[in-house]
């Protein structure tokens, strides 16, 4: 059955200390996700080893917050760290290939909220009749 | 000498979904990829805000039209260990058997693409005649051909009965031998090797490292397979994972090829050890707490994160699609290939782009 | 390596039963669990409104005062959720695919048992 998630909670500038841990350990990237909370985005990183997960959790407080990227370490991030940017408005530092907010193409910008205003407003959608 | 920038993509005959490529050529060798993506983008995670948890398996169903019941069994399944639901075990062993069906059909409409993309047409053909013989199971069992709608919280909606088991398995018998003549071609023809050994190979290492799963790995050597952990009626049945070591687009065929009569033999063993009993709990509440559920795509390893705060509708629900891990490798093995190279080189990685773009 | 493995499963096939129906040569065989259309049968319905509120989609709409029952068969996903959770089995799924539309509009039932469109 599924596991239970352990999830160990760092700070910012811990992460890429942590992440080159789990590097020499010979883990895989497996996810990162990230959660719009009131006041600040919350990010998890799952790694795996022989189908076991080890994940951490990092809080972004506020407004001007910069994560630090991963993509030197593990490649395969970038898709992860462009996403997050593009859908949270996060500002990441040090990627190595940067689609600039263009990976997706949204009708409001920051679907889930960025810094500035908490909650996007979609275009109200045209009146329909039933 | 001079570089030119051909578009591939979005609309393309071999693309089943839309996918960007700018690939810069030097006289027919591909020296760079530059990807483009966020066209089927359906905001799907965002929809949790608006759909109930119990509503939302039919949108977790819909991210993807061929892996479409294990998104919705893995849904059920991390609700269910939220909540800390016991599933009974005749529930267990249909969607078991369910998610080996959608396996088996999802690897022949890959087959019938891959032989499409090599410019076998006839081959595509045949591969999918077999499909719609497995689509004739489905549709009689869960009422439907591409969406199934049978899993909820809690354990499936329909049951199968023992005359329809006798069926199954008989068609199933017919339909082994069909898939045997089909994979006999893609595995010795001289033609589909010319096409298939040899490009785009990816290292043991390389294949780790960027973060490969499913066929993609294990045709490179490395076992892994996350049917492994055990969740539905994989306890009881054991799963080997196939591999090769090979690491080209031959390989990952081959392995492809081998899951197929592996489903079938886990279809037989699961149809023959399945118990009686009531097929779904009734679940009440709401759910509360955090989890990450893993299964087996075709495509590979499925990763669920769902965060729920005991309200109806779940706080942050996100997937990552086994092609969103495949995408890196793709786009590290396509320089250095031939242009006429690059429809199977993005075929192999078995890329659903609706399932990496919600 | 083999040569022509193709031409010997063409010719094979080529002489088989095809696994697709020839329509519209021979009439379509339904299955019998598959689930096509909704249907609605108002000689026990209460108007309750449980079948609205379940519907994923919101495909139905239940007018309780005119006694009306309206369901947009272009939203409907054939789940079957209002099937199940019908007091009375006034709903029910049919294999067969239905009509088609050319206007969005709902199927509007009125208590009297007569069906407009």
């Amino acid at each position: 059955m599924t596991q239970e998630p352990n999830i160990k909670v760092i700070l910012a500038s811990q992460l890429r200390d942590e992440i080159r841990t789990m590097r020499g350990q010979g883990q895989r990237l497996v996810q990162i996700s990230a959660t719009r909370l009131p006041d600040e985005v919350e990010l998890t990183y799952s790694f795996d080893l022989n189908d076991r997960l080890t994940n951490f959790r990092l809080v972004l407080p506020g407004e001007d917050t910069v994560l630090p990227s991963i993509s030197e370490i593990y490649g395969c991030a970038i898709l992860y760290e462009n996403e997050i940017h593009d859908l949270f408005d996060v500002r990441v530092d040090g990627l190595t290939v940067d689609f600039k907010g263009n990976l997706y193409s949204t009708s409001v910008k920051f679907p889930f909220g960025s810094t500035k205003s908490p909650r996007a407003e979609p275009e109200p959608a045209p009146a329909t009749n039933p | 000498m001079s570089r030119t920038v051909i578009p591939f993509g979005p609309q393309h005959p071999v693309l089943p979904e839309p996918i960007h490529l700018d690939l810069v050529v030097e006289d027919e060798k591909v020296i760079e990829a530059r990807p483009s993506i966020g066209f089927v983008h359906r905001g799907l995670e965002k929809l949790v805000e608006k759909k109930d948890y119990v509503e939302f398996v039919y949108v977790a169903e819909r991210i993807c039209g061929i892996c479409s019941f294990i998104h919705g069994q893995t849904y059920c399944q991390a609700i269910e260990t939220i909540m800390d639901v016991q599933v009974p075990p005749r529930a267990l062993y249909l969607r078991t058997v369910w998610g080996e069906l959608s396996r088996i059909h999802s690897h022949l409409l890959w087959l019938g693409l891959m032989a499409d993309a090599m410019g076998f047409e006839s081959l595509f053909m045949h591969s999918w005649r077999v499909r719609e013989r497995i689509l004739n199971i489905v549709e009689a069992t869960t009422g439907g051909r591409v969406i199934f709608s049978s899993c909820k919280i809690g354990g499936v909606r329909r049951d199968i009965e023992a005359e329809a088991i006798t069926g199954i398995l008989k068609e199933i018998n017919e339909i082994e031998k069909d898939m045997r003549d089909v994979c006999k071609v893609f595995l010795d023809d001289s033609s589909a090797k010319a096409r298939l050994c040899g490009v785009g190979v990816i290292s043991k290492t390389d294949a780790y490292d960027l973060g490969c799963v499913g066929p993609m790995l294990r045709a490179s050597g490395v076992s892994q397979d996350m049917r492994r952990l055990g969740y539905a009626a994989f306890m009881d049945i054991p799963v080997e994972p196939v591999t090769r070591s090979e690491g080209d687009c031959y390989a990952r065929c081959a392995v492809r090829c081998e899951e197929l009569l592996q489903s079938v033999r886990i279809i037989r063993t699961a149809l023959a050890k399945i118990p009686a009993g009531e097929i779904a709990v009734k679940v009440t509440g709401n759910p509360n707490g955090e989890t990450i559920a893993r299964t087996e795509q075709p495509r590979g390893e499925v990763v669920y994160h769902i965060k729920a705060n005991a309200t109806k509708n779940l706080q942050r629900f996100r997937v990552r699609t086994p092609t969103f891990a495949n995408l890196p490798a793709m786009l590290s093995i396509l320089p250095g290939c031939e242009l006429a190279d690059v429809p199977i080189i993005v075929l192999t990685i078995d890329p659903c782009i609706s399932c990496t773009e919600r | 390596m083999s040569y022509f493995t193709m031409s010997k499963l063409a010719l094979k096939w080529a002489f088989t039963k095809p696994v697709t129906t020839r329509y519209p040569f021979e009439p379509r065989q339904e299955l019998a669990g598959s689930r096509g259309w909704l249907v609605f049968t108002d000689e026990n319905c209460a108007y309750c409104n449980v079948c609205a509120k379940k519907c994923p989609t919101g495909a139905i709409v239940v007018n309780r005062a005119e006694k009306t029952l309206a369901i947009d068969h272009l939203s409907c996903i054939t789940c079957g959720c209002c099937v199940e959770v019908c007091p009375k089995d006034s709903l029910g799924l049919i294999p067969s695919h239905g009509h088609s539309q050319v206007t969005k509009d709902h199927e509007v039932f009125q208590k009297t048992g007569k069906a407009s469109t």
